[in-house]
């Protein structure tokens, strides 16, 4: 076999099942992230796992635990408060008046992991709440990992979890103590809900959304994944409605289906333009 | 550079904190009690207190009364940070004048997140 048949094998996996491209320079996640997995199944190396996985094949439960131990879910709340600011001072504001007939807005945070984007999102409503008296807010949080979106739902956090990019008045106003853990209110917790979601599968996702956030997720994609997720984001969004992308992020030289927004980095708006539907990754 | 008050009784924490706030770009001083730091603040008074809840001679508490009524000199952003991790002593801190509160352990993301919420960075 191939010195490199075990690494080879798991690329493979991850670019197949979540479109992650694994850089042979990541070799150092793979040892930390794969270490519990393959101890588990009582192999000392991580590298002697890969390699028994590469020789015997990987099944279905097998394929799926790999995949989560390799993701990447840091986030925290309130995550570069700038585009919350922009949410709040502009596309907020802006969708008020632009929704008045309807009073609905529909918000997707797209790479959602523990919850921690939707739930913010959903605080800045509840601070806002005499605004947004009679209207019905859809915040829908997805992510791959189903184990992110059981955490999610729990709106369980950690002390650590809360006191990174939650101010004080917000834990005070938003959480309450549980036991260790400091538990989401009942009424922020009433504001999103949660679905497991692979961006390379189908989306069921119901009506188009006003608001796509789709963070810190599309930079861990091939090309052609990022082409093909931006096409399908475009359909699942509003005419007048916003895409948010990472810092990190661009559409630039992947669609031509949305427009940034110079003036608040991360902001584009769908141009009109109906983007050619490309090969599924999966 | 801004200044940091560190009010502590441990001179673990005090240290480990200073540390941080250094890196942080802080000029740090250190009062292992609330007596001594309010003795430091009428001398010269800092732009920021990380200031513990129990200590001996004076609490955390007895120094933010003391320290807000004081009615001369520019007013500290004064930031908590205590084992004390429960809704009734946060908001307790928070009435008392407090602006932040970190709940112990803390580590430099900690120190780094609830300084720059307060606009200390």
């Amino acid at each position: 076999m191939a010195p490199d048949a075990g690494f080879d094998c798991l690329s493979s996996l991850l670019r197949a099942r979540a479109g992650i491209e694994l850089a042979r320079n990541k070799i150092y996640l793979v040892e930390s992230r794969l270490g519990p997995l393959a101890r588990g199944h009582g192999f000392v190396s991580v590298s002697d796992f890969l390699k028994h996985l590469a020789r015997t094949g990987i099944g279905e439960a097998l394929a799926t635990d790999l995949v989560e131990a390799m993701l990447n879910n840091e986030t925290f709340f309130f995550r570069d408060i700038q585009p919350f600011d922009m949410l709040k001072e502009r596309i907020l504001p802006q969708l008020r008046t632009a929704r008045a007939a309807s009073r609905r807005i529909r918000i997707w945070s797209a790479a959602a992991s523990t919850g921690q984007e939707p739930y913010s999102i959903a605080m800045l409503f509840a601070e806002d709440s005499a605004s947004w008296a009679g209207w019905t807010i859809d915040i829908v949080g997805t992510d791959i990992s189903r184990r992110a979106i059981t955490r999610a739902r729990s709106g369980l956090y950690s002390q650590f979890e809360v006191q990174r990019g939650l101010s004080i008045h917000r834990l005070m106003a938003h959480f309450e103590k549980s036991g260790e853990h400091w538990a989401v209110s009942p009424e922020i917790r009433a504001k999103v809900r949660f679905q497991t979601l692979n961006l390379l599968g189908p989306w069921t996702l119901g009506a188009p959304f006003d608001i796509i956030l789709c963070r810190n997720v599309l930079m861990y994609f091939a090309h052609a994944c990022k082409q093909d997720v931006l096409t399908r984001i475009h359909r699942q969004l509003s005419p007048d409605g916003k895409l948010v992308l990472g810092a990190a992020e661009t559409v630039l030289g992947v669609s031509n289906a949305f427009v940034p927004d110079w003036q608040n980095r991360g902001l584009y708006s769908p141009t009109g333009i109906q983007p050619p539907t490309f090969a599924r990754a999966v | 550079m801004k200044s940091c008050l560190i009010v502590d009784d441990s001179k673990v924490i005090r240290k480990v904190a200073r540390r941080i706030l250094e890196d942080l770009s802080f000029a740090t001083e250190e009062a292992a009690d609330g007596r001594d730091a309010l003795e430091q603040c009428r001398q010269a008074m800092p732009d920021v207190i990380l200031l513990d809840w129990n200590m001996p001679v004076m609490s955390g508490m007895e120094f933010l009364s003391a320290l807000r009524a004081e009615q001369e000199g520019k007013r500290p952003l004064v930031v908590f940070c205590t084992t004390e991790n429960d809704m009734a002593h946060i908001r307790a801190a928070i009435d008392a004048g407090a602006d932040e509160y970190i709940m112990k352990p803390f580590d430099r993301d900690v120190i780094e997140a609830k300084l720059a919420q307060v606009g200390a960075l």
